[in-house]
């Protein structure tokens, strides 16, 4: 019976073009509008670590201004002093930890012919690696000796690689960035969490930096930082060292904390460490210190804007104008399959068969608007591309996911504008329809 | 075989109550062929309507094949309509974008037949109708008088035990009518009951039965004489 239906539902639509074309294109349009937007918002507000983002935690303590909060309602700073990142990193007691920040330098490739180039590069500790779970296309990522000892190691980023050593092996090489040589123990494999959910502070979509090397080297080598800085009060020094004993925020700071018992721990430890800083002085706020996981981190952060959410939610509701459109449209074009309707009913169709023909019928419409949808949707993401720049290119693209999600969506829509028509069109009075053919 | 006992059907608006049919009372025989006259308006086709499980009565009873069909749900009467019912309209009511074939195969589909079944009853049926050369025609490639043939081919397909037709030479001329009528004759021998609603009272007289309604009420012409040429009896139809 299904490849009947399939038949008649072809047969249908070739009779009416003009109304089967003004429904796919209604669905189309709808679906093209609204998968725009939901990739757009779908990558914006994915887990970038599934697997793990509830052992992932954002550090926030509060050593703001006791006079206003960092961020209302008594939101805590969202990155931390070089004195706290430095007391962190010492004796918090995680599985792993690392402090963070931005910098930037201009990268001198070797050969005569071969320009210099600005770069942006992340200054952190080893076992940003290993938390984070950074995919290695050579070497590995660099020691806690390196740390420690300041050594001039770096990892380079896949596209870096690919740039400065043409994608092969480099690892053994040296680089010279800002003016300094760095040994090359790494190079990433295409590393691109998003959101950044590891920086927001600093653009959760922006583009992965372009070499990592041990963030000891910021201060002993008094780097040029890239990221945001907020201060709360001046500096009480002059000169570098007065900035890394200041009260400003700039490091970023991530803990692994795999269960309950360490998170309640390292959360503890946090608040001994701000009692102990009050009576040294600092910290003049109440106890405002947190962990945040990723997905929680992305929230605080609004990673996804208002403005994006409510743009989504404008096209999801153009998709419902389209569907009631294609609903005005559905019943126009089985009103003119009355007499048909009638006859079928009287030589014994059910209500039943008859719905479920027309439904199908409805499908194959959604099926067909569904596709269309997608390249409008297709297009639109290349709009969004070509408007926004190519920071904006990794989130819109169409996944699998959401290919299916579109289909999916154009389907149930069809289905869901079919209902109304489908039911009134097999509750037609059959003895009415024949005699006024 | 069908049997109407004081059937009432009244449409009633807002405003205005009006009685189709007043104790409409027949017993229709196996094998009978009647033809159903009486002018406009006055409830032949509802009674047809009624007759085909196609419109629900108001009052009454009405048993068909030993059914009662008050008692029946929707699904089962559109199961007795395609099984024991077939129906003949006077504007053909084919489907124009299929073909000769897939509008014969239309109440087939409704039923659990396998489609080498179905295949060989519809090629039997357009057989019957003298089209089975046309297929593979559409309904718009045929003359009015084919057509018509080929809704009575999709009304005899399923093999019903009752042939309703309204008007089915409505649409045609005379000498198409009068192959449709020889058609439905020699149906008729062959042992289906025909129920006919027709305004030609040439065709009428070729029936053996005659019923007449009126304002919804239903008496029956009864032949006088052997020859039943001139002189009708006026009576009740269940008699």
């Amino acid at each position: 019976m299904l490849t009947y239906y399939f038949r008649l539902a072809i047969l249908s639509i070739k009779r009416n073009p003009v109304l089967s074309s003004l429904m796919i294109a209604a669905i189309g349009l709808g679906i093209g509008a609204s998968m725009t937007t939901i990739t757009v918002n779908y990558a914006m507000s994915g887990n970038p670590i599934p697997h793990k983002s509830e052992q992932l935690f954002a550090v926030q303590v509060d050593s703001w201004d006791p006079n206003n909060p960092f961020r209302e309602p008594n939101i805590a700073p969202d990155q931390l002093t070089y004195l706290d990142a430095m007391a962190l990193m010492r004796n918090a007691p995680a599985k792993r930890q690392a402090a963070m920040t931005k910098v930037f330098a201009v990268v001198e490739p070797k050969g005569d012919e071969a320009l210099p180039f600005d770069a942006t590069g992340r200054a952190t500790f080893t076992d940003f690696f290993a938390m984070f779970e950074t995919p290695f296309l050579y070497g590995n990522s660099w020691g806690k000796d390196a740390d420690n000892n300041n050594e001039m190691v770096t990892v380079l980023s896949k596209q870096t690689n690919e740039r400065l050593f043409g994608g092969e092996n480099s690892v053994g090489q040296t680089i010279t960035i800002g003016g300094k040589v760095y040994n090359i123990v790494g190079v990433l494999d295409g590393y691109r969490p998003t959101p950044k959910y590891y920086d927001v502070t600093n653009g959760a979509f922006n583009d992965p930096e372009d070499y990592y090397i041990p963030f000891n080297l910021v201060a002993a080598l008094q780097l040029n930082r890239a990221g945001n800085t907020n201060c709360w009060k001046p500096t009480a020094e002059d000169g570098f060292q007065g900035f890394l004993n200041s009260e400003c925020v700039w490091i970023q700071f991530w803990a692994e904390l795999p269960d309950k018992e360490t998170q309640d721990n390292y959360l503890a430890f946090l608040n001994n460490y701000a009692e102990q800083q009050k009576q040294l002085g600092r910290f003049p706020r109440p106890l405002n210190n947190h962990i945040q996981n990723v997905m929680q981190w992305l929230e605080l952060q609004e990673v996804v804007s208002d403005n994006a959410r409510v743009i989504m939610w404008l096209s999801i509701m153009f998709l419902l104008v389209c569907l009631l459109n294609t609903i005005g449209l559905l019943l126009t074009k089985f009103s003119t399959k009355s007499a048909e309707i009638g006859l079928r009913r009287a030589v014994g169709a059910s209500k039943k068969t008859l719905f479920a023909q027309h439904l199908l019928e409805s499908t194959l419409i959604g099926i067909a608007g569904g596709l269309l949808g997608l390249l409008l949707a297709y297009g639109g993401l290349h709009g969004v591309k070509a408007l926004y720049g190519s920071s904006v290119e990794h989130l819109a693209k169409l996944d699998t996911n959401m290919f299916f999600v579109a289909l999916g969506l154009a389907i149930s829509s069809a289905l869901l504008a079919a209902i109304y028509p489908t039911w009134r069109a097999c509750n037609i009075q059959p003895a009415l329809q024949l005699k006024t053919q | 075989m069908l049997v109407m006992n004081n059937i009432q059907k009244v449409f009633r608006t807002e405003q205005v109550e009006t009685h189709a049919l007043r104790d409409f009372s027949l017993k229709v025989e196996e094998g009978d062929f009647v033809a159903v006259t009486g002018p406009s308006g006055s409830g032949k086709t509802t009674f047809l309507n009624i007759a085909g499980l196609l419109e629900t009565f108001s009052d009454g009873q009405y048993h068909l094949d030993g059914i009662d069909v008050r008692s029946l749900n929707d699904n089962q009467r559109s199961r007795v309509r395609n099984e024991k019912i077939g129906f003949i309209f006077q504007s053909f009511n084919l489907i124009p974008d299929l073909n000769l074939f897939d509008n014969v195969d239309v109440p087939l589909r409704y039923r659990k037949m396998s489609s080498s079944d179905r295949k060989q009853r519809i090629e039997q049926a357009l057989e019957t109708v003298g089209l089975a050369s046309r297929m593979k025609h559409l309904p718009a490639q045929l003359s009015g008088g084919q057509q018509q043939r080929v809704a009575i081919a999709r009304a005899l397909a399923g093999s019903p035990r009752f042939l309703l037709a309204d008007e089915p030479t409505g649409n045609l001329d005379s000498s198409m009518a009068e192959s449709v009528m020889q058609l439905l004759e020699d149906i008729n021998a062959n042992g289906t009951t025909i129920i006919m609603v027709t305004h030609d009272p040439k065709l009428a007289a070729r029936t053996p039965r005659n019923i007449f309604v009126k304002d919804g009420v239903v008496t029956e012409k009864k032949r006088s004489s052997m020859d039943g040429t001139d002189s009708l009896i006026m009576q009740p139809a269940i008699a």
